[in-house]
């Protein structure tokens, strides 16, 4: 209970003045840091042959992320495919296949660190860090530039000007780096290496094992973990050193380590909040923004605990009562696992400190539903991007349903904006639906450790998680195999990309448009019956979507079982 | 309806000046390898060089050494202990290899978990000369990592006697050993024995007489395929 009250302490404590903080650093006035951080930023942008004050379209803001991250995949697979022939490999790993090379290099490059391999066995040192550390600062640091470029866009107040463009990508990209992530981490990684997170480029120490009957030698592997673990936990990336992730003690040691990683974990898809308040200027819409996604965070969390403090049905009377510890670790027990899975589902970030696969039945559920909203908190900047949309939706809604002309914040919201939004909201059931079905309609495709409804909970678990980027996993699956491999790709880009880009084009749409001056009929956005028609809607469209696979996997599994 | 608050009208850096409308290879592929450079290589090095300098003992895997200096193992990774005058830890999807780790990934409505735990439980049952019922949950369910180093201090417990026999020394000398062994006992967590610390003390204090009782033929429970 204390680590709880410690894990909740602590996001509540720093999580205000960090998003105050953030406001300021990554808002569009002028501020004293500016000169501060130019001493690092100045170097960038004229190393890059950038000029960051140059605003961009929106066409070439996506397209400058677009092609960035295309250099990014580019740069991680040919480090992953050859990483043998190359340096800081001390334990002599060999390169990686090219399937699992891309989706490995596409994973890291959409946020999402879903692992199809086992890094402290399959990865040197030099992929760990060059290919995959670099990947975990700059695709957070992206998602926070558009959330940035869109609430400048769309949420500041400007009366009926015509804005001019949309923000300069690698500006924004670069503040987000330097002034918030790398700051963060460097900390981070200190208190972790401090707690026995390892932190060195030594080969594995070979150790012979104590009990003299077991002839085994046990290999250690060591790394520079620590820094990867710090940034992994701050930007909701997910991807750990070792492969079952934090639950490895040497990536997750200690009580206090692990209420570390716990806060790092939503600390700054909370405190966005508060930025985006800073930034835009509208406060009550962010308060009521922020208390939807507490509302949905604490009924998550309250059912994955409950689910995981029950017994667990396998080992009924082969021992003394207890809670489900089958794939948990005994420093933290069933109700850290559990928080820590709600809020790794939440916020899409994917590490794990106890294995999902395992969990009860409702307790995996709720880390489906999670997947499925991905807007509680969520990944850090798409969290908000994605509530956006919802709120686009709602908007549509609410205003028809009190007979307006659909508007958002006096904008019309026309065919062209509800044709886009529509179909960034459905593409999720379309591709995470669609590639599960072709996946258990083809013969030899699946490779699950888990026959029955739990078997098919595995297949629609890795797809949600790649399409909502979020990177944890059932992980009982055989899925380095090209098939998961490229299937996962497609779910994984679209998952991103969509979803990201095109509240970007309607935010500038929306801006080039002439606002319709506020009166009696005006739908209030901030109002406390607009938030619950947008947490209506927004359970309601996941529902449409997922309660029959639901049916057919979690719940159906629960009823056999008998709770 | 949305008040208007005292938003300051804010421009965007230069507004006067043309758009930027196009995005350049040169400037993305220019950005990322001095971005790579600064994340991906200076980062953790300076972050690991200073972890290092401040926390040695920690940076290199906080390895455990006996009493001449050899290493032992890492406090933070479990090993596999079959012989009987050992305390044994929790079974391990990954027989402990730390190269390997993993957990079982089997659900509850797996068939396999359960005939894994009966075996388990079974054996624990045997060798501890105990039912069932009274194991604790923690020694029948494999870890999320397949290396944790802990058990439950109840766990401990229900092994002193056999230990104790094994090493022909009285249950007190051993259950004296336990709480040196314990972690987690501050306001964070809850207390745990680290296993491979009590029976290096163990080894330490009261060194098994050599082909003692402990040919254990009985199947090691704490490695599970």
């Amino acid at each position: 209970m204390n680590d709880m009250i410690a894990i909740y302490a602590l996001v509540a404590l720093l999580g205000v003045p960090l998003g105050l903080y953030m406001g300021r650093a990554l808002g569009s006035r002028r501020t004293r840091m500016d000169a501060l951080f130019a001493v690092i930023e100045t170097p960038i942008y004229r190393l890059a042959g950038i000029d960051s004050h140059q605003s961009m379209t929106w066409q070439a803001y996506a397209l400058a992320v677009l092609k960035l991250h295309a250099g990014l995949i580019l740069l991680a697979w040919l480090v992953f495919m050859f990483q043998g022939m190359l340096p800081l490999n001390p334990d002599g790993i060999a390169g990686m296949p090219w399937d699992t090379a891309l989706h490995t290099a596409v994973s890291f490059a959409t946020n999402t660190n879903q692992q199809h391999y086992s890094g402290q066995a399959q990865l040197s040192h030099l992929s760990q860090t060059l290919a995959i550390v670099t990947l975990q600062f700059l695709t957070p640091a992206t998602g926070l530039a558009v959330l940035v470029a869109i609430a400048r866009t769309l949420l500041i107040k400007r009366g009926a000007s015509v804005l001019k463009g949309v923000g300069n990508y690698y500006q924004d990209l670069t503040r987000g780096v330097v002034r918030v992530l790398l700051p963060l981490a460097v900390v981070v990684a200190l208190l972790l290496t401090w707690q026995g997170v390892p932190a060195s480029y030594q080969a594995a120490p070979q150790v012979e094992m104590l009990d003299p009957q077991v002839e085994e030698i046990q290999s250690i592997p060591l790394g520079p973990v620590a820094s990867m673990v710090a940034i992994k936990q701050l930007g909701t990336n997910g991807g750990g050193w070792y492969g079952p992730n934090s639950s490895v003690p040497l990536e997750n040691p200690t009580p206090l380590a692990n209420v570390i990683e716990t806060a790092s974990l939503t600390l700054i898809p909370v405190a966005l909040l508060f930025a985006i308040a800073l930034i835009s200027g509208r406060r009550r819409l962010m308060l009521g923004v922020g208390a939807v996604m507490l509302v949905f965070s604490l009924v998550s969390t309250s059912v994955v605990v409950y689910s995981e403090r029950m017994p667990n049905v396998a080992l009924a009377e082969l021992s003394q009562p207890g809670a489900n510890l089958e794939g948990k670790e005994l420093r933290f027990g069933t109700d850290l696992s559990a928080l820590w899975g709600s809020w790794t589902t939440q916020t899409s970030n994917g590490s794990v400190n106890a294995m999902h696969d395992s969990f009860n039945p409702m307790g995996g559920m709720m880390l489906l539903m999670d997947m499925f909203v991905n807007v509680t908190f969520g990944g850090i900047g798409v969290g908000l991007i994605g509530f956006f949309l919802y709120l686009m939706l709602a908007a549509f809604v609410g205003s028809l349903m009190v007979g307006r002309a659909p508007e958002l914040f006096g904008k019309p919201l026309e065919t062209r904006e509800m044709r886009w939004i529509s179909l960034a909201i459905l593409a999720q059931p379309l591709v995470i639906l669609g590639l599960s079905a072709l996946t258990v309609a083809m013969p030899g495709a699946v490779q699950n450790s888990n026959p029955g409804f739990h078997g098919l909970s595995q297949v629609l678990y890795e797809f949600t998680s790649a399409f909502a980027n979020n990177g944890s996993g059932f992980e009982g699956l055989g899925d380095a195999t090209p098939w998961w491999n490229l299937a996962c790709v497609v779910a994984l880009l679209v998952g991103r990309f969509l979803p990201m880009l095109v509240p970007l084009a309607v935010a500038a749409w929306l801006a080039g448009k002439r606002a319709a001056p506020a009166g009696r009929g005006t739908l209030p956005m901030d109002s406390l019956a607009f938030m619950g028609l947008t947490a209506g809607v927004i359970v309601i469209v996941n529902l449409l979507g997922f309660l029959p696979a639901l049916v057919l996997g979690p719940i159906a599994e629960a009823v056999v079982q008998g709770f | 309806m949305e008040t208007v608050e005292n938003v300051e009208q804010e421009t965007l850096p230069v507004e006067d000046e043309a758009l930027q409308t196009r995005a350049s290879w040169s400037s993305a592929l220019r950005f990322l390898a001095v971005m790579a450079v600064l994340l991906g290589l200076a980062y953790p090095l300076a972050t690991t060089a200073v972890g290092g300098w401040l926390f040695p003992e920690q940076a290199g895997g906080s390895l455990l050494r006996d009493a001449s200096g050899r290493v032992i193992g890492s406090r933070l990774v479990a090993q596999t202990f079959v012989g009987n005058e050992y305390f044994i830890g929790r079974p391990s999807a990954a027989g402990n290899d730390a190269a390997s780790v993993s957990g079982s990934n089997l659900a509850p409505s797996n068939v396999a978990l359960r005939e894994r735990a009966e075996a388990d439980a079974q054996a624990i049952a045997r060798r501890e000369g105990v039912s069932v019922d009274q194991i604790p949950v923690d020694l029948i369910t494999a870890s999320g990592s397949g290396v944790d180093p802990h058990i439950s201090p109840e766990a401990a417990r229900l092994q002193v006697a056999r230990v104790a026999q094994a090493r022909q020394i009285d249950e007190a000398s051993v259950t004296a050993l336990l709480e040196p062994a314990l972690e987690n006992t501050g306001w964070l967590g809850a207390p745990v024995i680290n296993v491979l610390r009590l029976n290096a003390s163990l080894d330490e204090r009261y060194p098994a007489a050599p082909g003692a009782d402990s040919a254990a033929n009985d199947t090691p429970s704490n490695t599970v395929e």
